[in-house]
């Protein structure tokens, strides 16, 4: 037996069968590469606000480097379930929320505390790269939901009936949504809520990207008729407050189903970086509307993408949230995979095909409007002169 | 449209009408008569560079002037103000709340240029009772761009 044979063996089935990351590819071909613009990037292009950055180093310097509470800092809970009352939700910061390394972290024990072996867990599809892993790691079985362009990449009842849902134990649903763009308003909302009801599944929402709409309010299915108890929502600092880096995130939900995930996190976690609570404590408090100033400059890029593609013949549904657009790549090339790796070659333009997302992914790419309008001019440019070349 | 508009010539004002247009869902004579319209309304009064002089060879010294000014029956702020905005030499003129009257922003090419027009242009006209010259010694931050920006773009190039 070879030794990395020998060593393949030492790996547990549970890791040999997560699969890597499917935008590993792109990124080591970018790496090569000089002049990249890339499209391909899901985090802001701003840093942190300074009130984040300073109330970080004003920690350190106190010399704040214990670990927090498991649940995590009082006050930053207390400030959290303050700012949830702005989408209509109320939690008891005492019992009804747990801070957590990431919005990641949440997810992972939101997975691992709602479900059992063979349960069934529907994804929405395009959608972020992480559930059906985080999923299958906890001993689900997949079931991915189709949502097409059709709909928006909106979640409707009859892409869940389609796809057999009814017999799903939980539901995972991230609207604005990675990678297409795509939110859900109240209206559209309804019906998923009375589905979840009339079928009995837990939903966990991720709704990390709930600042980031542009044409209103952020609902969460949280907020409707019974499903409170029925439901995680998961948030964090990430996109709204443009600090992927410091990794904090967090989950509200009924106490029992937070308090299991509280279990789990006490063991695995511990608590969540102390540095990170003090910064976002720092940034939920401070004064000025930071949010809405970046909040205003995506919407610019958005409306400058989304116009730039319709010329190119590339259409997008409207996206209305989050920071990316979801273009159909151009039927001349083979597929997406193809057009993402030949943009990347011929113009230096990272974008990412949409086939990693999920079904309903293929023929579409993930373009990141998180870049300032004249870098998007020029990848919009050199995309333009890759159309044209064709 | 106005507010948007405004906000994107301040960011950058030297976008193209096309690329503003995209912005603002709209097509780009409207941008360009709009920006006419604010230019003839008055709203926006120029567009300019904010510069780093420091970092060119060009010598220029600004002074924040304080002055202190006696209003009497015939003659009202703004009067005094149009006698002194218009030296070239005044780069801004604000009247404040607070010890003094006006805050002069005073730039010339050199400290003795800035005194002597503060002593020769400025400390003769008969309403004004004191002046408080302050030379700026360093900039780091003008018109919301800070000059020792060192934040860069440190992103992967692709993430999920």
């Amino acid at each position: 037996m070879s030794e990395q044979r020998q060593l393949d063996n030492r790996v547990s089935t549970r890791a040999a069968n997560t699969p890597p990351s499917g935008i590993r590819r792109y990124f080591e071909l970018a790496a090569e590469m000089d002049e990249v613009i890339s499209l391909g990037v899901g985090e802001p292009d701003f840093s942190a606000p300074w009130s984040a950055r300073i109330a970080a180093i004003n920690a350190l310097e106190q010399g704040r480097t214990s670990y927090t509470a498991n649940r995590g800092l009082r006050e930053l809970r207390e400030a959290i379930a303050e700012y949830l009352t702005t989408f209509n939700l109320a939690y008891d910061p005492a019992g009804e929320l747990l801070i957590t390394t990431g919005a990641s972290e949440a997810l992972d024990l939101a997975m691992r505390a709602l479900v059992d072996p063979g349960d069934i867990v529907a994804i929405p599809q395009p959608t972020y790269i992480s559930y059906v892993p985080t999923a299958k790691l906890a001993g689900a079985d997949v079931l991915p939901v189709e949502t097409t362009a059709a709909d928006g990449f909106e979640l409707t009842t009859d892409a869940l009936e389609e796809a057999g849902a009814a017999t799903a134990d939980v539901l995972i649903i991230c609207y604005p949504n990675n990678p297409t763009g795509a939110v859900m308003d109240r209206d559209a909302l309804v019906p998923i809520a009375q589905y979840a009801v009339e079928h009995d599944i837990t939903v966990i929402a991720d709704e990390i990207y709930a600042e980031l709409r542009y044409d209103g309010r952020h609902t969460s299915i949280a907020a409707l008729p019974e499903m409170r108890d029925r439901t995680v929502v998961i948030n964090g600092f990430s996109k709204a407050y443009a600090m992927t880096g410091l990794r904090l995130g967090y989950a509200a939900g009924p106490e029992p189903l937070i308090d299991a995930m509280n279990r789990i996190h006490q063991y695995t976690m511990l608590s969540a970086p102390t540095t990170a609570q003090h910064a976002a404590l720092g940034a939920l408090t401070a004064t000025g509307d930071v949010v809405s100033e970046m909040r205003s400059a995506f919407d610019k890029r958005r409306r400058y993408v989304v116009d730039r593609f319709s010329e190119l013949g590339m259409p997008t549904a409207a996206p209305r949230g989050a920071f990316y657009v979801f273009p159909r790549c151009p039927t001349l090339l083979a597929d997406d995979a193809q057009f993402a790796e030949e943009l990347l070659t011929e113009q230096q333009v990272a974008v990412v095909p949409g086939r990693i997302f999920g079904a309903g992914g293929q023929g579409h790419c993930r373009v990141s409007y998180a870049s300032s309008i004249r870098e998007l001019r020029e990848a919009l440019d050199r995309i333009e002169m890759f159309l044209d070349d064709y | 449209m106005t507010t948007e508009l405004l906000e994107i010539l301040l960011a950058d004002a030297r976008q193209g009408s096309a690329d503003i247009a995209r912005q603002l869902e709209t097509d780009a004579g409207s941008v360009d008569a709009a920006i006419e319209e604010l230019e003839a309304k008055g709203v926006i009064k120029g567009y300019q560079a904010v510069i780093d002089w420091g970092k060119t060879d060009t010598a220029r010294v600004r002074a924040e002037v304080e002055l202190n000014v006696e209003l009497d029956r015939e003659t009202n702020y703004a009067e005094i103000a149009a006698r002194i905005a218009r030296f070239p030499e005044v780069a801004s003129l604000r009247l404040i709340s607070g010890s003094y009257d006006f805050a002069v922003d005073v730039e010339a090419e050199s400290m003795q240029a800035v005194s002597q027009f503060v002593a020769d242009q400025i400390a003769p006209i008969p309403e004004v009772t004191q002046t408080v010259t302050h030379f700026v010694m360093e900039t780091y931050k003008e018109r919301g761009i800070y000059f020792d920006d060192t934040d860069e773009d440190d992103r992967l190039t692709i993430s999920p």
